[in-house]
């Protein structure tokens, strides 16, 4: 199987440690074009952070939290409609147009394959043939950690009945390139366990995820604060998706906020390439002219 | 005859199409997607899809979530 490495300039190794670099990846030579632009399948997007829209006050917040963030793809979920509701009872997708939105359905609850597929489908149908879809498939309620042999399945189903799968999976970087064979279109790693906000557990398989991959990488789940988003950032992801970090925080529309600023942050610290960790100083003022 | 709906059951007249049940529901014009027996139910296809006695019928909407 051929690699294919995104990173053609060798980080310097510099920190100490043995062969193999601990910097970041560097960024590809197309990333750094003046519009900083990723494409999902056949969309393009300016917004490198996705964000869902779960555990929200109200529809209200939602929207503003939403816009504070500047995502241009938001998660929703799909569920049973409640009968017998006030038929003027707002709807969230009324509240975020799929005009202006990109909608990403989720499968989150799903613990089959069968149940996963099936609500991709419903939600293709909700939203007029709209098939960009973030699969998820677990494995267990206490971690919320994918079930990987089920995601497989799924995302072959998915794929060959014409979806575009995101989908979300392990800091496993086999079982993202298996994903990405498949034909998903982005591979969605998670941080940390589904709202632990425990930030980046394992950032060198995050790293060599990327520096495999050529669909774009998201963070998806685990992130708790600004920084660790932007880290996510620095290690060359394409993009981070977040939920709980933002609705949970005390002040949700401030968080989005910082969310923004950090993804944006750590994008740019990726593009500039950051200097080399090295073990001791290096003088930042010039020796020579020294009067003392 | 009976369906069930969402998991209750309920009674509805024969002949009962599914833009009739969208219609008492209350639900024209909004965004859901309608499942039969475990198979979708095309927008296209509401005005001439009758239901038969003991049709598992889902109707789904989109809600927050992450």
């Amino acid at each position: 199987m051929v690699t294919k490495w995104r990173s053609s300039t060798p980080s310097v190794v510099a920190d100490g440690t043995d062969g193999e670099s601990l910097n970041m990846a560097t960024p590809a030579e197309h990333t750094r074009a003046a519009e900083d632009t990723f494409r999902i399948g056949h969309r393009e997007f300016r917004s490198r952070l996705l964000v869902g829209t779960g555990k929200y006050r109200d529809f209200d917040q939602t929207r503003a939290a939403i816009e504070a963030s500047g995502a241009e793809i938001v998660t929703v979920a799909i569920r049973r409609t409640n009968i017998g509701q006030d038929p003027g009872e707002p709807n969230l997708l009324d509240f975020l147009s799929p005009d202006r939105y990109t909608i990403l359905p989720n499968t989150a609850g799903c613990y089959t394959t069968t149940d996963a597929v099936r609500t991709c489908r419903l939600a293709r149908e909700l939203l007029d043939g709209h098939n960009l879809m973030k699969l998820e498939v677990l494995g267990d309620e206490k971690t919320l950690f994918p079930d990987v042999t089920a995601t497989l399945e799924a995302a072959e189903t998915l794929v060959a009945d014409g979806f575009e799968v995101m989908v979300y999976t392990n800091d496993d970087p086999i079982m993202a390139r298996r994903l990405e064979e498949i034909g998903c279109v982005s591979v969605m790693p998670l941080a940390a366990p589904i709202g632990s906000g425990l930030g980046i557990r394992n950032p060198y398989n995050i790293l060599t995820i990327v520096e495999n991959a050529t669909v774009p990488i998201l963070v998806d789940a685990g992130v708790g604060t600004a920084s660790d988003a932007a880290v996510a950032m620095e290690l060359g992801c394409d993009g981070v998706l977040m939920n709980t970090a933002i609705a949970g925080a005390r002040e949700p529309v401030l968080m989005a906020s910082a969310m923004r600023k950090a993804v944006e942050a750590g994008r740019e610290a990726f593009l500039a390439g950051r200097i080399p960790r090295k073990r001791f100083a290096s003088a930042s003022s010039p020796l020579d002219g020294t009067f003392f | 005859m009976n369906i069930t709906l969402n998991g209750d059951s309920r009674r509805v007249p024969q002949g009962t199409t599914a833009t009739d049940l969208v219609n008492k529901l209350g639900l024209a014009g909004r965004r859901f997607a309608l499942e039969v027996n475990g198979e979708i139910v095309p927008k296209s296809e509401h005005d001439s899809f009758e239901f038969r006695s003991g049709d598992e019928v889902e109707i789904v909407h989109a809600v927050g979530g992450g």
